[in-house]
């Protein structure tokens, strides 16, 4: 179910917004525009669905409107055109009291330099936004106290904020949003401004809160890493235009254009792509009681291959067949091939990720086959498959790199 | 001949024309600041010397250390012992209420220019025109318009003394972090919300120099206003000039040093405080 809508959203800075916005509508560059109107284009035409309990990351480098468009979600910046609709409403053109309500108990932002008060304690700044709802202090330390637990900080109440590192005054920063208990939370770059360890320790939390909270979490990212690891979906940015919006998976292996594919290009795609995605799709199988030697060693033939899987009428996978074998129960005549079937050496679930099949590959000379929970045959991938995944390489190329080697 | 450009004639007029068609207003301010002065002037002057002193050396103590406290008592003590007490209080009073005037007004001002840009590109040539314009020149409108006394000093003062705290209250507040304000904002504050518990208790340290200074400028005004009977200390030092005894003006001029130093030991350890307690 749909939480936030974001349709054809525009916003443009400078003082001839207008203007500026007809001349785009009219096609004109962003740098003729800025020439004749000195308004800049952060965000162009963005559509964007984000769903209920999902993590949402918003990736892009640095200017290219990601913060903007977030801030736009609660109305930090007013877009020059277009909706941000949540639960319903469209909050561009909220008054400011259903605005007030809605930052108060619908959304709630965490920021890259955590935006905390250096006046106030840790407890107090947690409890600041209930403080501004008018909640009375009692209730609002007991929120405030149950929020410091939920992010590990307790035990910190009465510090002040500057006193802490920026992990935790980050935690402090999570904490206060969670406060409010918003069904959406804000995230502006939240952790690019911890070291790596810390980092990569935050967003293990965030995860672990997710899996227990269930929030819409947009996701504000310059690291694709970070996008992969977070997010359910992810959508790149570039110059204010929304580029792409996949799951990590379709990110990487249908890049939609070249500034996303160079993106990528450096991603360890041995942790995010999954057997599904090089596996190939209805092979030539053996079936089971249905088809004899004669049939399969045709098969066989046919694809030049030495080795099928035996699946049975409910294509399950039960085993494999040998071509040798096939051609010895030829021989004596045998219209059966229950004999020679064996056991299947490794299968793999279609969601198990490459780096977990390799291992598997230097045991084994055949193919490696895919199946569900309850074993029915999906796929197989071919070890060509795998050696192109890992090498990076394409077919040509390997092929060229084997002939080169025979020719030694 | 080339005729003398003559803008003096133009600002007479206007003067004037405010003095003729504002008359009764002058005169309700001049009754109700006139007021608050004399009776401020009466507090002060009925708590004995002695309670004063050890009130005002206190105060110093707790806010500049142990150091400051004792100049006080010292540097009080000699005053009244050069017999400048009433004066001295008579001084004080009108440093006050001038600087507490210039607060009440420069104060939103200061937030004002914060806020808006547009008022602060058109207040900045103003406030540099109150600070820079030779402090006698305010006594010439303020007789025409409040006649000689205490009032006309203090309207001379509130003037001269209130640039500093606008520009350093517009400048504490746009001191404040971007990302506190959207924060606080994302949180659901409103306006005042944001104002009153983020932006001015961020902006106080800065705020509180911006008092210092007003203060440290409404004794130096305060004293010039004497030429237009304001009365206090600077009467002193006014005879000393007029009557040309040198003992005297030095005097009422080591009296006015005295209250100067204690009270910018005071309000900067005030600001000090706040800085401390914002690092801590």
């Amino acid at each position: 179910m749909s939480k936030i809508e974001i349709k054809d959203l525009f916003l443009i800075f400078g003082a001839e917004k207008t203007k500026a916005f007809n001349q785009l509508q009219k096609g004109k560059s962003k740098s003729d525009i800025l020439k004749h109107t000195g308004c800049t284009i952060a965000v162009q035409n963005a559509n964007l669905t984000i769903n209920d309990g999902e993590i949402f990351v918003i990736m892009g480098l640095s200017g290219s409107g990601k913060s903007s468009l977030l801030r736009c979600i609660n109305r930090l910046v007013d877009p020059t055109h277009g909706e941000v609709v949540i639960n319903g409403t469209d909050i561009s053109k909220a008054n400011d009291k259903q605005l007030l309500e809605v930052r108060r108990k619908v959304m709630a932002m965490v920021f890259q330099n955590f935006g905390l008060l250096p006046h106030k304690t840790v407890l107090e700044n947690i409890g600041f936004g209930l403080e501004l709802q008018g909640v009375d202090k009692s209730q609002r330390d007991e929120k405030a106290l149950y929020s410091m637990e939920l992010v590990g900080l307790k035990g910190y109440e009465d510090q002040m904020v500057s006193e802490l590192s920026g992990g935790m005054q980050q935690r402090v920063g999570l904490a206060r949003a969670l406060a409010n208990d918003p069904e959406v939370l804000l995230m502006d770059e939240a952790f690019s401004a911890l070291d790596p360890l810390i980092r990569a320790q935050m967003q293990d939390e965030l995860l672990a809160l997710q899996a227990k909270m269930k929030k819409t979490i947009v996701f504000i990212t310059h690291d694709l890493d970070e996008a992969i690891k977070l997010g359910d979906r992810i959508a790149i940015m570039k110059d204010g235009v929304i580029v792409q919006v996949g799951t990590s998976e379709e990110i990487l292996t249908e890049p939609a254009d070249d500034y996303v594919a160079s993106f990528v290009e450096n991603v360890d795609r041995s942790k995010i792509i999954t057997a599904s995605s090089i596996s190939l799709k209805d092979p030539i199988v053996a079936r089971f009681k249905k088809e004899g030697p004669e049939v399969i060693i045709r098969k066989m033939r046919k694809r030049n291959l030495t080795l099928l899987p035996v699946v049975d009428e409910e294509n399950k996978l039960i085993g494999e067949v040998y071509l040798k074998d096939l051609l010895q129960l030829r021989k004596q005549n045998e219209k059966h091939i229950d004999s020679i079937i064996r056991q299947y050496s490794h299968t793999v679930h279609e969601d198990t990720i490459i780096e977990d099949i390799i291992p598997l590959m230097t045991k084994t000379n055949s193919p490696i086959w895919v199946v569900d929970e309850n074993k029915e045959f999906k796929g197989i991938v071919p070890l060509s498959s795998l050696v192109f995944e890992v090498t990076g390489k394409d077919k040509e190329e390997i092929d060229q790199l084997v002939q080169n080697a025979q020719d030694l | 001949m080339i005729e003398r450009i003559n803008i003096g004639k133009y600002i007479e007029v206007a003067i004037n024309w405010l003095t003729e068609n504002f008359a009764s207003f002058f005169d309700a301010l001049n009754t109700g600041v006139g007021g608050f002065i004399e009776g401020l002037q009466f507090v002060l002057n009925i708590v004995p010397f002695w309670v004063m002193i050890i009130l005002i050396a206190l105060l110093a103590w707790r806010k500049s250390g142990i150091g400051i406290g004792i100049f006080s008592v010292l540097g009080l003590l000699l005053i009244w012992g050069m017999g400048f007490w009433e004066a001295t209080m008579e001084t004080l009073a009108l440093v006050l209420s001038s600087t507490f005037i210039a607060l009440l007004i420069g104060i939103p001002l200061g937030v004002w220019t914060a806020y808006s840009d547009r008022a602060h590109t058109v207040l900045r040539p103003i406030l540099d025109f109150m600070q820079t314009m030779p402090a006698f020149v305010y006594l010439i409108p303020a007789v025409l318009f409040f006649g000689l006394g205490p009032v006309p000093g203090a309207f001379a003062t509130v003037i001269f003394a209130m640039p500093p705290v606008v520009r350093l209250t517009g400048l504490g507040i746009r001191q404040v972090p971007e990302s506190i304000v959207e924060a606080t904002t994302s949180l659901g504050a409103t306006r005042s919300q944001l104002l009153f518990k983020v932006q001015l208790p961020l902006a106080l340290p800065t705020i509180l120099t911006g008092i210092n200074q007003t203060i440290m400028m409404s004794l130096s005004m305060v004293v010039i206003a004497a030429m237009i009977a304001a009365g206090g200390l600077g009467e002193i030092v006014l005879k000393g000039i007029t009557q040309m005894k040198i003992g005297l003006g030095f005097e009422g001029g080591i009296a006015v040093v005295i209250l100067a130093i204690i009270l910018d030991r005071i309000t900067q350890g005030l600001a000090n405080n706040k800085n401390k307690k914002k690092k801590k």
